[in-house]
């Protein structure tokens, strides 16, 4: 499988703390990537400077063999990194079909003018998430987990080749875990990239191909699933044993 | 679409009529007046109530606007067609420039910036003996009036086509992608660019729109009093009008400026001419004051919510 994003030596520093440190990660095309890590370790720093809302200070990140480290975030959307926040940020004036026409028309349909097109193309993503019956909803009246499909709904509106799911299910009960769980993998099945970050274990143990702790912004160790619980400096580090 | 192209153009057929029925004077410097509010207020709202980004300098948009328009009909004698189209300009690249320093950072900055920009300017203009300095300039109005009895109603009848085009052009950008942008932007800027919005040029764009109305809405400001000077043409009241009355209509859409700026436009002339020209400032204080504290989303969010749902 060739690479879809290459991340090489990527520093990033706040002042004088160190929030990520010559991180290199290669993610295949296709694959179910997970990312764990203490808080504090950089899991989220490393997103924003994929994504691009924040500036590296060293290294490269290669998207589909471009250089993207210098692009604005909107035109890395635009190549195809989508993401969802940790903490929802729904466009709270808008309704949940409103909130994924943003993107289908700044990225997916841009200078054309089939308005009806995209809110069926919305609607049809808002069924895959199971948001369809509340397409009409003012998005600030959403319940905790409703805003974290809209989230991954809004993300995917941007037909994305990777999607970064920034802890789409940290406060959820696990039923709602599951239903998180299960749109992740329909959408990897249909293609898509994932990087998944989460605390939950079981989930991202059960999601992910490979995963890759982090500590102290740098890489501490990257396997199986099942070789990273075994490690010993994950264990110290991040499952507090 | 259809309704709104023929509402305007019977609105400009009315305008065009009216001094058939109505001789006095007055009564165009009132409309011209209500109509300037119509134009700052709608101007501010793309940018302030669409994208909200708070502008407090509309008074330096509009006086480069009106001393733009001053300036080339002194040394050029320019139509006022073409000093309104040249203070627009100005404006607009004035409101291009100071987003260019200030949009790139969020929040206050643009705020801060053009209060700055409006102490700047006027202290240029105090000091530009060309036009009048501190004392101010008169002005000759030109003797020959196109098409009306007098040029106070001509200049009533070009502030209506100016506010057609003001009011057509939020309205075209609410509706459009490009207002769709512009909410994300209030909503959340950082989502906003994730999901592929160009946040810095839609909010440039909105600034330069923005700023290009109000300078329109200043260029004919001279002819009006035949006289000009910088501490009227720069005044506070304009920034206070140009938030007051989209804030008092509603931000949300495009008819909430105009609706309170004829209100609070009607009032402040009313109360100017009954009560004293000091308290039409202190009505708009207060009413701004209890707006944003009992409704926030202005006289259409009432509506709204007594109508019970949607528009």
């Amino acid at each position: 499988m060739t690479s879809l994003l290459e991340i090489q030596g990527l520093s990033k520093n706040f002042g004088g703390f160190t929030a990520l440190d010559g991180v290199s990660i290669d993610i295949r095309k296709g694959e179910r990537f997970g990312l764990i890590g203490p808080n504090g370790s950089g899991k989220t720093t490393l997103i924003n400077c994929v994504s691009g809302a924040l500036p590296n200070d060293a290294g490269r990140i290669l998207f589909a063999g471009e250089e993207i480290s210098r692009l604005p975030a909107y035109q890395r959307t635009r190549r195809g990194i989508a993401r969802s926040f940790q903490i929802p940020r729904p466009f709270a004036s808008m309704s949940v079909l409103e909130n994924l026409v943003v993107p289908l028309e700044y990225v997916v349909h841009r200078g054309s003018l089939h308005t009806a097109d995209t809110r069926s193309e919305a609607m049809e993503i808002l069924r895959g998430m199971g948001l369809a019956d509340k397409a009409d909803t003012q998005s600030n009246q959403l319940s905790q987990v409703e805003l974290r499909k809209l989230e991954l709904a809004r993300a995917m509106a941007a037909r994305p080749q990777l999607l970064i799911s920034d802890e789409a299910m940290a406060g959820l009960s696990s039923n709602e875990i599951s239903e998180v769980l299960e749109i992740l993998f329909k959408l990897n099945a249909a293609g898509i990239t994932i990087i998944m970050i989460e605390h939950i274990m079981q989930a991202v143990m059960k999601f992910s191909q490979r995963v890759v702790c982090l500590d102290a912004g740098r890489i501490i160790c990257e396997g199986t699933p099942a070789s990273i619980v075994q490690d010993a400096g994950v264990q110290r580090a991040y499952l507090g044993a | 679409m259809r309704n709104f192209f023929i509402g305007a153009a019977v609105l400009l057929a009315l305008a065009a009529g009216l001094p058939a029925f109505v001789k006095v004077e007055y009564y165009y410097v009132l409309g011209y007046t209500v109509l300037q509010l119509i134009i700052l207020a709608t101007a501010w709202n793309i940018l302030g109530g669409f994208a909200g980004y708070v502008n407090f300098g509309s008074g330096a948009f509009f006086a480069v606007g009106a001393y733009t328009a001053v300036s080339l009909y002194k040394a050029l004698s320019l139509p006022l067609g073409l000093q309104i189209l040249a203070g627009a300009a100005t404006a607009g690249l004035l409101g291009l420039g100071v987003g260019l320093l200030t949009l790139r950072l969020r929040g206050i900055f643009f705020s801060i910036a053009t209060i700055a920009i409006t102490i700047i300017l006027e202290t240029v203009v105090l000091n530009w003996a060309y036009v009048g300095g501190a004392k101010g300039l008169p002005i000759l109005r030109p003797t020959e009036v196109p098409l009306f009895d007098n040029y106070t109603q001509w200049l009533f009848f070009v502030m209506v086509v100016i506010a057609v085009i003001a009011v057509a052009t939020a309205r075209y950008i609410q509706s459009s992608w490009i207002g769709r942008g512009l909410r994300a932007i209030r909503d959340n800027e950082g989502a906003a660019e994730c999901s592929g919005v160009p946040t810095l040029k839609l909010k440039l764009f909105a600034a330069t729109i923005s700023g290009a109305l109000m300078g329109a809405a200043g260029a004919p400001y001279a002819m009006l009093g035949s006289f000009i000077e910088p501490t009227s043409a720069f005044s506070l009241n304009h920034a206070v009008n140009a938030l007051a009355m989209p804030i008092i209509g509603g931000t949300a859409h495009w008819v909430g400026p105009v609706i309170g700026a004829v209100l609070l436009g009607t009032v402040q002339q009313v109360v100017t001419v009954t009560i004293s020209s000091e308290i039409n400032v202190l009505v708009v204080g207060v009413l701004l004051v209890v707006f944003v504290v009992a409704a926030p989303e202005g006289i259409l969010g009432l509506v709204k919510k007594f109508t019970g749902g949607k528009k």
